[in-house]
């Protein structure tokens, strides 16, 4: 069958048209809802552009611009996958969970496909997503067809859990829109480890969106490793909700794609709660890594923790937007927000925003940036002592980055990050 | 042996080293003395190949070697070691993994195997014994929130463990206790060999009674207007430097 392909946000509208009767949960009435008001509110907004406060930094028109089909999932069951990271793995090829991939048995808790389950998702799919504050939420809720579905029950030590997304090669760009719901209930914990990554030679959008819901007393950490194929795009969206005494700890590392938003919208929404947000972005030619993040400090006696670090080579740009809100309620606040860049050509690029509003009187926060190249001391105290200028290079680099890595706790976590910025160092030095 | 003919040298367009002629032959120390910005730390950074310090004449040999035409790391395998006058802090670098890496790379310059975790820290831990340090050293960060004296003895722990054939020490002795001062001549001392050689670049007399030098230099005004034995550096002691650039 042979389509007119339309592109940008009326691209994408069309295919909503065409697939609408197809689309998981189309014979429930609270998704169509959703959907369809998603793709009111879509159809309204579009893409978001330079105009639009949240995205001066980074320019989505090479995403708007093009093209995308729905994914063809034309992988096999060949598919060579490292060993998992840890006891448990849930793959999705094109967005799509394939269970004959997946090593989910024995969890003791519920782990699956969001797809299978959509009928007991009432009230708990969209809880904490905003697709009228957010296009590409939006976007994603209008079309998504699957994602990780995790629930683990209070108390239970979930151990670590790998979600692992591939892409499959194909001639013509595709788009896919997995959403993934999080849930620990009180005192449960789990280590979730991301790792996306795409063929170097397709074009594609990767936009997730993630629902996370700590109950009292939960720990979520949470490592994102993003090494989407050069063509790729990845536009992602986290919410998380951390009731009392609850930790989310999560770190993001943007090591591929040719444009990447991690964008995480967390609330502290009871007291003694906690947030770590760390993240590196390491950029070479051409590519572009924009984190934002925005905070919400909406209990007393809360903690939060911001370390970013990018390092930059070639021509390429790297953004960050920090926001942090303290509530009139928050008192006794205390945060952190620190942004670092580590320019290693003149032609790259680095923006930063960190925003603090501050409504509560007892409040500790601070915030900084830095912006700088290689220290030639450093990098000359190193070569004196015989190491070879390239990895005297690396080690500087390794050291820019430990800063952030070392407030990762768990090690299963840390490891997956220090071989991910091992191997990106190797390519860059090659 | 370290030969320099003629050398001379600018800093930002600014010559610094005015025509510099020293021979350090094999198993011998030699001292240079010399007032504040007279170019001893110059000579020091173009011996060890720092960026920015431009040869603009002469030569520097190392057993034959020509020395100014190699990066820094090449100069450093080939034996040259550059004790700095004030080490480098290198936050978020572990020292004992930056002390292996280094003596990894100066190893394989030599064609000899590298050491594994395990060997490097018995290597490490008798050396550290030897110059009284603590262990807790190699865990730190290289350099970070050490002492000014502690920071002299992270340099002489990893002249120490590389064995170079030629050990600079520029103004190592500053900042240190008599004790610390009896740490650093012991580890120097320790290496003197027939093919080990030194120049010790030093304001006071007092490291000398501990490593007591073949040859004393004076260096003004980045040429060297005077040479003698040990009892030169007693009578600099004694006299100043007004009473050489009387002389010279
Ligand atoms: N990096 C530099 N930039 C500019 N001038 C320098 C630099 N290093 C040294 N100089 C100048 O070179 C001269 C010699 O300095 P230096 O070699 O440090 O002397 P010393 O070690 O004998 O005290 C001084 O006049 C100093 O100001
Ligand atoms: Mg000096």
């Amino acid at each position: 069958m042979n389509t007119v392909v339309h592109s940008g946000a009326e691209g994408f509208l069309h295919r909503f048209e065409g697939l609408r009767a197809r689309l998981p949960g189309q014979r429930l009435d609270w998704v169509q809802a959703l959907r369809e008001a998603a793709a009111a509110q879509f159809r309204t907004a579009g893409f978001p552009t330079r105009r639009v406060e949240a995205w001066k930094y980074t320019d989505l028109r090479p995403v708007s611009d093009a093209a995308f089909d729905e994914a063809l999932t034309i992988l096999g069951d060949d598919v060579a996958l490292p060993a998992p990271r840890g006891e448990r793995r849930a793959v999705f090829v094109d967005g799509r969970f394939r269970a004959e991939l997946s090593q989910l048995d024995d969890a003791g808790f519920a782990i699956g496909s969001l797809a299978e389950q959509l009928p007991r998702l009432e009230g708990r799919l969209g809880a904490l997503a905003r697709p009228a504050e957010e296009p590409l939420v939006a976007l994603n809720t209008m079309l998504f067809e699957d994602g990780l579905l995790v629930t683990v029950p209070a108390g239970v030590a979930g151990g670590v859990l790998e979600l692992r997304s591939l892409t499959s090669r194909s001639e013509r760009p595709s788009a896919f829109h997995p959403r993934h719901l999080i849930r620990l209930e009180a005192g449960a914990s789990l280590t979730l480890i991301e790792e996306a990554s795409g063929p170097e030679d397709t074009r594609y959008l990767h936009n997730p969106v993630f629902e996370i819901e700590l109950a009292e007393g939960a720990v979520l950490t949470h490592a994102r490793i993003q090494r989407e194929g050069v063509k790729g795009f990845q536009l992602g969206t986290v919410y998380a909700r951390i009731e009392s005494g609850a930790t989310y700890d999560n770190f993001t590392l943007n090591a591929g794609a040719r444009l990447v938003r991690n964008e995480i919208h967390a609330v502290l929404a009871g007291p003694k709660s906690a947030c770590h947000m760390n993240g590196a972005q390491l950029l070479r030619d051409g590519q572009h890594a924009d984190t934002t993040t925005v905070l919400d400090h909406a209990a007393p006696d809360c903690a939060s923790r911001q370390t970013y670090k990018t390092v930059l080579s070639g021509k390429s740009r790297g953004v960050f937007q920090g926001k942090i809100h303290v509530h009139q309620v928050a008192q006794r606040t205390d945060g952190y927000q620190m942004n670092q860049a580590l320019l290693l050509s003149p032609d790259a690029e680095i923006d930063s925003k960190p925003q603090l509003e501050i409504y509560a009187d007892d409040v500790k926060c601070s915030h900084g940036a830095t912006v700088g190249a290689l220290d030639a001391d450093q990098l000359f105290y190193l070569r004196a002592r015989g190491i070879p200028e390239d990895k005297a290079r690396s080690i500087l680099v390794e050291a820019f980055l430990q800063e952030a890595i070392e407030g990762v706790t768990d090690e299963t976590a840390r490891a997956a990050l220090e071989s991910a910025v091992a191997g990106w160092w190797e390519k860059e030095a090659a | 042996m370290l030969r320099i003919e003629g050398l001379t040298a600018e800093v930002e367009g600014k010559p610094i080293l005015k025509g510099i002629d020293l021979e350090v032959p094999a198993g011998e120390v030699h001292a240079i003395m010399g007032p504040n910005g007279s170019g001893k730390s110059t000579l020091s950074y173009v011996l060890a190949g720092r960026e920015g310090y431009e040869v603009t004449g002469g030569s520097a040999t190392l057993n034959g070697v020509d020395l100014l035409g190699m990066e820094p790391e090449e100069r450093a395998a080939a034996g040259v070691f550059l004790a700095f006058q004030y080490p480098v802090e290198l936050p978020g670098v572990g020292n004992a993994n930056f002390l292996r890496t280094a003596l990894n790379a100066i190893r394989r310059g030599k064609g000899e195997s590298e050491l594994d975790a395990m060997q490097f820290l018995k290597l490490a831990r008798a050396r550290l014994k030897e110059l009284q340090m603590s262990e807790d050293m190699l865990k730190r960060g290289v350099n970070v929130g050490f002492s000014g004296g502690e920071k002299k003895r992270n340099e002489v722990l990893q002249m120490a463990l590389l064995r170079p054939s030629l050990a600079i020490l520029d103004e190592t002795d500053s900042g240190l206790d008599i004790d610390a001062l009896k740490i650093v001549a012991d580890g120097v001392n320790a290496l003197r060999a027939p093919d080990f050689s030194a120049l010790v670049i030093t304001h006071y007399q007092r490291l000398l009674d501990y490593i007591v030098p073949d040859k004393v230099h004076v260096l003004m005004q980045g040429r060297i207007v005077q040479t003698g034995g040990p009892e030169l550096a007693k009578q600099l002691e004694a006299s100043g430097y007004a009473s050489v650039q009387a002389a010279a």
